[in-house]
């Protein structure tokens, strides 16, 4: 059953066209890669289906519905969260605060407690710094939070925008065990990563991405052998 | 008489009603980074409303308090009610037009509600009437009335229940991280028009409340008083560091004993060539002297603290 479906998505910068008419669809429980160079549109992509974009409305169909357009803060009522490229942690609030605004949208307070708990205990990390504020985190340790947070609206999609970045190998692990973690949990994934190899490593199908179009596309160990992306993403030669 | 202590309690009395108006412009800046010159408006309208009311009832055998409560509950919801419409009508279409855009409307914003004003109340000024008992209290060689007694306990609990709620509700942690990132805010499922919206509410009622306590001290309410109290109000809420709550609360409490005190002292400093009637000149060289030596206010971040 699809979860996600884009049907000839364009999004458009004033004149500009960064996605020149994407499709792609993702499964229901699925977690799926989008990778690509640096300007490809893949964050420009991942805005448009978080509600960040306008974009016409049948292009993006979510659980059944065309929500193309619709702003981002109706689409986390309908499970939708995007950990943005960047991490967009709030500095000046606490861990616990930035966590709060996670289920912000949620009124159920027992269960959100719950939630906190595993958050915690999924980044113990945290869990030490919880009266800490965001902004004097490290970069792990923010994009942890910005997982961590995602993870609070219990989101039955999760948009991840290039969760690697800038991380030392050893967090980059850590932060992916996680996402395997949380798919492995029930939470459908759409991924973009610069990091092509161990996006494909951790998922079951991708899309590539370049200069706004999806130029290949296949079950993530087909990729992972393809003599182009080999080239291009893994940085190997033929 | 004291008059070191006595124009400290003066000067706490009008400072707590800059603080409270400061915090309404402290508020609307960090939230949307929109100086709302129109601001002091609104609490000329909270004193013009209430007044009226006040005025209504002074000849029913109603208890004095009841009837400024009840004149307060007519001007609260008259604020919030024009400046949710300020925000709504005004403001929001600019939401992303050059920041030079929304500033000359809030300068036209303020001259529109002066003129509505002076539409409906005329331009003479409405008196308080004589409804509330004169008490008075000496404390160490000075006097302090009941209305200031009252004007600076509102003004506490007013600030303690808005420092509450900004830090320690949900709401209000919405509106800082609205104020920090509003993309972002959004994608938590945060209806940033909405904590907009409420923050213009806020800041009205405070004002509203501002209006009737300093029409109150000083008797009188007209159509043009808010522009004064609105200008020195934003350069309280200048000195503080604006965008920060506490700043605003200090830098109003600062500003009102500086002006206090130097209303007490030109004219012995100055061999009575200049009076006490140079008193609001002090606000405006407080203001100029933080724009020069530190203009990030006394709490103020630097900026680049709120990425
Ligand atoms: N706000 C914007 N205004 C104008 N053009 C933009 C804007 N954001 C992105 N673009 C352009 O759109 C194109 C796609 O950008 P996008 O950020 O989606 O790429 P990306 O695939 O995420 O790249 P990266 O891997 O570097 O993050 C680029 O050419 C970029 O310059
Ligand atoms: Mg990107």
């Amino acid at each position: 059953m699809t979860l996600l479906e884009l049907r000839g998505l364009e999004v458009a910068y004033g004149g500009i066209k960064a996605v020149k008419g994407i499709s792609l669809s993702v499964a229901k429980g699925e977690l799926v890669c989008l990778i690509g160079t640096n300007g490809a549109g893949k964050t420009t992509t991942l805005k448009a289906i978080a509600g960040l974009l306008p974009v016409a409305a049948d292009a993006i169909l979510y659980d059944g519905a065309p929500i193309g357009g619709r702003r981002a803060f109706e689409l986390v009522r309908r499970g939708l969260a995007l950990v943005p490229e960047g991490r967009g942690v709030f500095g000046q609030l606490t861990v616990e605060e930035n966590l709060a605004m996670g289920a912000y949208v949620r009124s159920d307070a027992a269960a959100v407690k719950l939630d906190l708990e595993r958050v915690f205990s999924l980044f113990p990390r945290l869990a030490e710094r919880r009266s800490q504020s965001a902004g004097t985190l490290s970069g792990g340790e923010q994009q942890m939070l910005a997982i961590g947070r995602a993870l609070m609206s219990r989101p039955k999609l999760l948009l991840l925008d290039e969760p690697s970045m800038g991380l030392a190998p050893l967090m980059v692990q850590k932060i992916f065990e996680t996402i395997l973690a949380v798919a492995r949990e029930g939470v459908t994934i759409l991924l973009v990563e610069q990091n092509a190899r161990l996006a494909l490593e951790v998922g079951s199908r991708g899309y590539v991405m370049e200069t706004g179009l999806i130029t290949l596309s296949g079950p993530a160990c087909e990729l992972l052998t393809d003599p182009k992306v080999r080239a291009a993403y893994l940085g190997e030669a033929d | 008489m004291d008059i070191f202590l006595q124009q400290i309690i003066n000067g706490l009395t009008l400072g707590s009603v800059y603080a409270i108006v400061a915090l309404g412009y402290t508020m609307v800046y960090g939230i949307i980074q929109l100086i709302n010159f129109a601001h002091g408006e609104l609490v000329m309208i909270g004193a013009m409303v209430a007044f009226s009311v006040i005025n209504a009832l002074a000849g029913t055998h109603l208890p004095p308090v009841l009837i400024v409560l009840i004149g307060v509950l007519a001007a609260v919801p008259a604020c919030m009610l024009v400046g949710y419409a300020m925000e709504r009508i005004a403001y929001r279409p600019l939401r992303n037009a050059p920041r030079l855009a929304p500033l000359i409307t809030a300068i036209g914003i303020s001259i529109i509600l002066q003129h509505v004003a002076l539409l409906v109340w005329s331009r003479n000024p409405l008196a308080f009437p004589q409804i509330i008992p004169f008490v008075t209290f000496s404390v160490g060689g000075a006097i302090i009335s009941g209305v200031q007694i009252a004007i600076i306990l509102i003004s506490v609990l007013m600030m303690g229940a808005l420092t509450f709620m900004v830090y320690r509700t949900k709401l209000g942690i919405a509106m800082r991280a609205t104020s920090q990132n509003p993309q972002v805010a959004g994608l938590m499922g945060i209806d940033i028009d909405r904590i907009i919206s409420f923050t213009f509410i806020v800041g009205a009622a405070l004002a509203a409340v501002a209006g009737v306590m300093v029409g109150t001290y000083y008797g009188i309410a007209h159509y043009g008083m808010g522009s004064l109290l609105g200008m020195k109000a934003f350069s309280a809420a200048v000195l503080g560091g604006i965008g920060n709550l506490a700043g605003a609360m200090l830098g109003g409490i600062l500003l009102g004993i500086v002006e206090a005190l130097g209303a007490g002292y030109i004219g012995d400093l100055t061999n009575n060539v200049f009076g006490s009637n140079y008193q609001d000149v002090f606000a405006f060289l407080v203001l100029i002297g933080v724009l020069v030596f530190r203009p990030s206010g006394l709490l103020g971040e630097r900026v680049g603290d709120r990425a």
